[in-house]
């Protein structure tokens, strides 16, 4: 016999589905079958349970090899590393849960650090625009009981998303649209021919990096005004003929990925997005909303928001919070030799981030505190394993939509394993003691 | 516990009616207490010093999710304004929209014990309990928003009063709520298509229910349930010209309703941001646009069941953030600036738009004028209560600037003669100019203190030094018998010498020396079981929402680590 958990938060994508069921065996220890979940999120359960789970933490000996160290070596080893720094980077942040990110923004201010989220290489630029324009948004269940307009422009959520057309965007009737998918329009802007391109009522293929070019003609298109025979690719006739569709709507959104944030003119094709759906609020209801990636990289941009005041680049080394993303990013830090430490939570910039800066931290003290084995836990010098959120423990994260879920606890982590959380509560608690002394 | 005794300082206590008298206050474990409780006391001298008790703000919007957009899309708020970490001290930052840590340390420093966040959004209660969580000091509670919300539509329509007030305690239950806010009844859900409902009879579309069912029916329904705060309401077409007359209609739908509660309140309706609503004319030009401040008071004064907040403009660039959607976007088309909005499902919307009330504008300086002719005409300054909504009229900050208004001619007049562009045109346009009443520092205690916590229901815990009280005290360096410059008052009770919060010195000579001891507040009401209320929810999120019933609850742990609960018995 096995327990079914029912109502469960999955910990993978910015969708952040909440009705996964989970089996798990009698004693409460193993997972044994996922329901509801996308293969990508089924797959995120089934690897906590991979029997070569690396359960102690490791320390990078001279030689290159790993020595197993006690978890006090490891919270001595990264608070000491922290208090020491002029200037640490403390990178990362999106797979993990609110309370952590609290914590560790305590931290942060403690010991001087830059905080950064993954949103440096990924909605950073939307986050930008947003301080430029503004955004008009609502949540994804307006989406589902709404609207009868989908735009998923350079974002192709039947991969990366699975189950955002399903859930909320295109398949399931709501209060006002019981016609489901027959009931809504959708458009496509993708210069390959995804597997979400292929079921667009009109795929509009534009070269690639003419995005924001597309932008401006469908501004002009709502006003009527003349247009060149193409624009980035795409025939005036069917620019017209989407400007229509797009004003006729009753209610219609704006969904973009990284297709657009990070292609050439990066937040200014966001500024442009967002300007489009201001315009076509003066002929109906319209919304925009970033697809994010991690399930709650939204969160950690709340969290500092709360806290300091700004989502991402948040620099707390001078005493106070200074944002400036170019000067306080990631990567831009690292390329200029401007940290002198590392500490990474719950986010892989060794395979995200270029080779150069990740070669910057590789010469660096770093600390990597990640359940998974990654191309950054080889990189750092001490991996610290710690509990799954979303599935050894709870926790707050926040939908692409800013919806806060309270994820929930499946199984027990291995014997002796802390969670994030407590992981850093405990280097607070020593960097106070080392700062103190 | 600590014990304190504050001596030689002139108090001012409207429960009491102390009025300047030097009379020795006493806190011990936490609460206030008679000086003969005392053993060995710690001394505070307050010489030449004012003591009240620690201030409640029954309305300003300090946290969740659209003051943290209103943070992260306006890095230019915090430019300059940093101040570093100090001590137990964090890092501070923003002015309009300022951080969790700033607005925990700035209302201590203003002497401030408890704040009431005015519109949760029931999806996002989470994010409003864990803002408020990060909220050094003071007690906060905040009122999740019904006005436009499925189910009260729909209960309402046909008047289930019933239905309504049980699916109120339920909600507030799952969101950890306080009390029932009201914003723009129905015309956030007419957003949802665009749209707006201007007057109280505009039926919300598809829903077919007017403005003023919605309104009435909360009302009926708060009483129902005998909550500690009542109906709280932001009224229809804010801000427009020639809204006064809705804003009447809005008011008149208390008539004849008897509050019914067992925490000492006598109101049934609080309308919110008064001065936003008592508009005239018929555009914003100076030919036409005009105060009603006057007529809308005088309906005020001469009902007794009904409590105001101002809505102060002071001036300043600030944030606007409301549920009033279609609100925010008529501001952004007046004012091209950024716009961020939010429709939540089933639920309510919000939007947040920069504005800048500039004393060159004769429209600005006619909005400074009516929130200040409201408080100067108001009757019963227990029942009238001074806000700026912040950040909506201006940042909360400013709270003693609007102080020193009400309380100084000469202040005023200094405005409209120098600092106002168009100070004889707003004299002319308004009422600022024939009034000479100055507010006393007892009125003073009345609107800040005593007042708006016997409305939130909470007279029996703050607004008095009463003993049994919480011990919360605020200690301002004002000398009532030496001061003479307005500028006195504003300097002070920016400031307070001393504050105590919960029995425990968290301001001390001016300087935050502590994190406290912070607490939310919610309300845990009682109801009869009610199988189609029941069905109707789990109906609703079968089918509608993005969320799973069984994830909509917030629960305590790390969202309310410190509750305060005060529980309602509504099942007779
Ligand atoms: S769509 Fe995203 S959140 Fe939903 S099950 Fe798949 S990976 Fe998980
Ligand atoms: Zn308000």
């Amino acid at each position: 016999m096995a327990k079914m958990v029912t109502d469960v938060i999955c910990p993978f994508c910015g969708t952040l589905c909440d009705d996964l069921e989970v089996s798990v065996s009698d004693d409460g220890t193993k997972i044994l079958d996922v329901y509801n979940a996308c293969a990508i999120g089924a797959e995120k359960f089934l690897h906590s349970q991979a029997k070569d789970r690396v359960t102690r933490p490791r320390m990078k000996q001279e030689d290159g090899s790993w020595k197993e160290v006690t978890y006090d070596e490891a919270i001595e080893y990264t608070a000491k590393m922290l208090a020491d720094a002029r200037k640490p980077l403390m990178y990362g942040w999106s797979s993990t849960n609110c309370e952590a990110q609290a914590v560790g923004t305590e931290l942060g201010e403690m010991v001087g650090a830059v905080m950064d989220n993954t949103a440096t290489v990924c909605h950073g630029s939307t986050l930008i625009a947003v301080q430029d324009v503004g955004v008009p948004s609502c949540t994804l269940g307006e989406i589902l009981n709404r609207a009868d307009r989908i735009v998923f422009w350079g974002c192709n959520p039947a991969h990366a998303h699975p189950r955002h057309m399903s859930r909320y965007s295109i398949f399931p009737r709501g209060f006002f649209t019981g016609k489901g998918a027959k009931g809504r329009k959708m458009v496509v802007v993708d210069p390959r021919v995804t597997d979400t391109a292929k079921t667009a009522d009109i795929h509009m293929q534009v070269e690639q990096g003419r995005d924001f070019e597309l932008l401006t003609a469908l501004r002009v298109a709502f006003k009527g005004e003349w247009l060149p025979d193409f624009v980035g690719g795409i025939p005036k006739k069917t620019i017209y003929e989407v400007a229509d569709v797009m004003k006729s709507g009753r209610f219609g959104i704006i969904f973009f990925g990284m297709g657009v944030t990070q292609s050439l003119s990066k937040n200014h094709n966001i500024d442009q997005a967002i300007c489009v759906t201001r315009d076509l609020n003066e002929y109906t209801k319209f919304n925009i909303m970033p697809m994010r990636g991690h399930y709650n990289v939204t969160g950690s941009g709340e969290v500092w928001g709360w806290l300091h005041g700004f989502p991402y680049a948040l620099d707390l080394s001078r005493g106070f919070a200074r944002y400036n993303p170019g000067d306080t990013t990631s990567n831009d830090l690292l390329m200029r030799d401007e940290v002198d430490s590392v500490f990474v939570i719950g986010s892989d910039p060794g395979a995200h981030f270029p080779n150069s800066s990740v070669k910057k931290i590789w010469d660096l003290p770093c600390v990597c505190m990640d359940p998974h084995l990654t191309p950054t836990t080889a990189v750092c010098k001490l991996h610290v394993p710690v509990a799954f959120v979303g599935v050894e423990t709870g926790g707050c994260a926040y939908r692409m939509d800013n919806v806060p879920i309270e994820c929930r606890k499946v199984v027990d982590p291995p014997e002796g394993m802390p969670t994030d959380l407590e992981f850093l509560e405990r280097v607070v608690a020593r960097v106070k003691e080392l700062k103190g002394a | 516990m600590a014990e304190y005794l504050i001596k030689n300082g002139f108090v001012y206590d409207p429960v009491l009616g102390i009025k300047g008298d030097k009379v020795d206050v006493a806190v011990k474990d936490g609460k206030m207490v008679e000086t003969s409780a005392l053993s060995k006391p710690a001394e505070i001298d307050a010489s030449g010093m004012t003591i009240m008790a620690g201030a409640v703000d029954i309305h300003a919007h300090v946290a969740g999710p659209k003051v943290c957009a209103g943070r992260n899309f306006r890095p230019e708020d915090k430019l300059f304004r940093a101040t570093p970490m100090a001590g137990i001290k964090r890092m501070e930052g923003g002015f309009s929209v300022p951080t969790t840590l700033r607005t925990g340390y700035d209302y201590a420093r203003m002497g401030f014990g408890f704040v009431m966040e005015a519109a949760m959004p029931p999806l996002y209660a989470r994010h409003v309990h864990e803002e408020i969580r990060d909220t050094p000091i003071i007690d906060e509670a905040a009122l999740p928003v019904f006005g436009n919300n499925w189910f009260v539509l729909e209960y309402l329509k046909n008047h289930e009063i019933e239905n309504t007030a049980a699916y109120i305690a339920w909600l507030m239950r799952m969101t950890r709520g306080f009390g029932v806010k009201n914003v723009n009844p129905g015309g956030t859900e007419a957003w949802g298509w665009g749209l707006n409902c201007p007057t109280v009879n505009d039926p919300v579309p598809y829903f077919d229910i007017t403005p003023a069912q919605i309104i009435r029916g909360l009302i009926e329904a708060n009483e129902y349930l005998g909550l500690p705060h009542c109906m709280h309401v932001h009224s229809n077409s804010l801000g427009e010209p020639g809204n006064f007359t809705v804003t009447l209609d809005t008011l008149k739908q208390a008539e004849g309703i008897k509050a019914r509660n067992e925490f000492g309140r006598e109101q049934v309706l609080h309308h919110t941001h008064l001065q936003f609503h008592s508009y005239g004319g018929e555009s914003y030009a100076s030919k036409s646009f005009e105060s009603k401040s006057k007529e809308v008071i005088d309906y005020v004064n001469s009902q007794d069941n009904i409590t105001i907040d101002l809505g102060v403009v002071t001036l300043d660039e600030t944030t606007t953030m409301t549920a009033d959607g279609p609100f925010e976007h008529h501001l952004t088309e007046l004012n091209h600036l950024k716009w961020v909005n939010t429709d939540v499902e089933l639920e309510t919307a919000a939007g947040v738009v920069p504005y800048i009330y500039s004393p060159k504008t004769f429209i600005a300086g006619a909005q400074w004028a009516i929130g200040l002719e409201l408080g100067l005409y108001a009757k019963d300054p227990m029942r009238t209560f001074i806000t700026t909504d912040h950040p909506n009229a201006g940042p909360f900050i400013r709270y003693p600037r609007v102080y020193k208004w009400l309380m100084s001619k000469a202040a005023r007049e200094d405005m409209l003669d120098n600092v106002l562009k168009y100070g004889n045109t707003v004299r002319d346009r308004c009422y600022i100019g024939e009034i000479d009443r100055e507010i006393t520092l007892f009125e003073l205690a009345q609107m800040t203190r005593a007042g708006p916590a016997k409305a939130l229901g909470l007279e029996a815990m703050f607004g008095s030094l009463k003993p049994g009280m919480e011990g919360d005290v605020a200690v301002y360096p004002y000398n009532p018998e030496t001061s003479e410059d307005p500028e006195d008052i504003e300097r002070a009770f920016s400031n307070a010498q001393y504050l105590i919060k919960g029995g425990e010195v968290v301001v001390k000579e001016g300087q935050v020396v502590s994190n406290g001891n912070k607490r939310t507040f919610w309300v845990d009401c009682k109801v009869n079981e009610n199988p189609q209320v029941e069905r109707d929810i789990a109906e609703k999120f079968k089918r509608y929402y993005s969320v799973n019933q069984a994830n909509y609850e917030v629960y305590a742990h790390h969202y309310v680590p410190n509750p305060y609960v005060i529980e309602v018995d509504a099942t007779q």
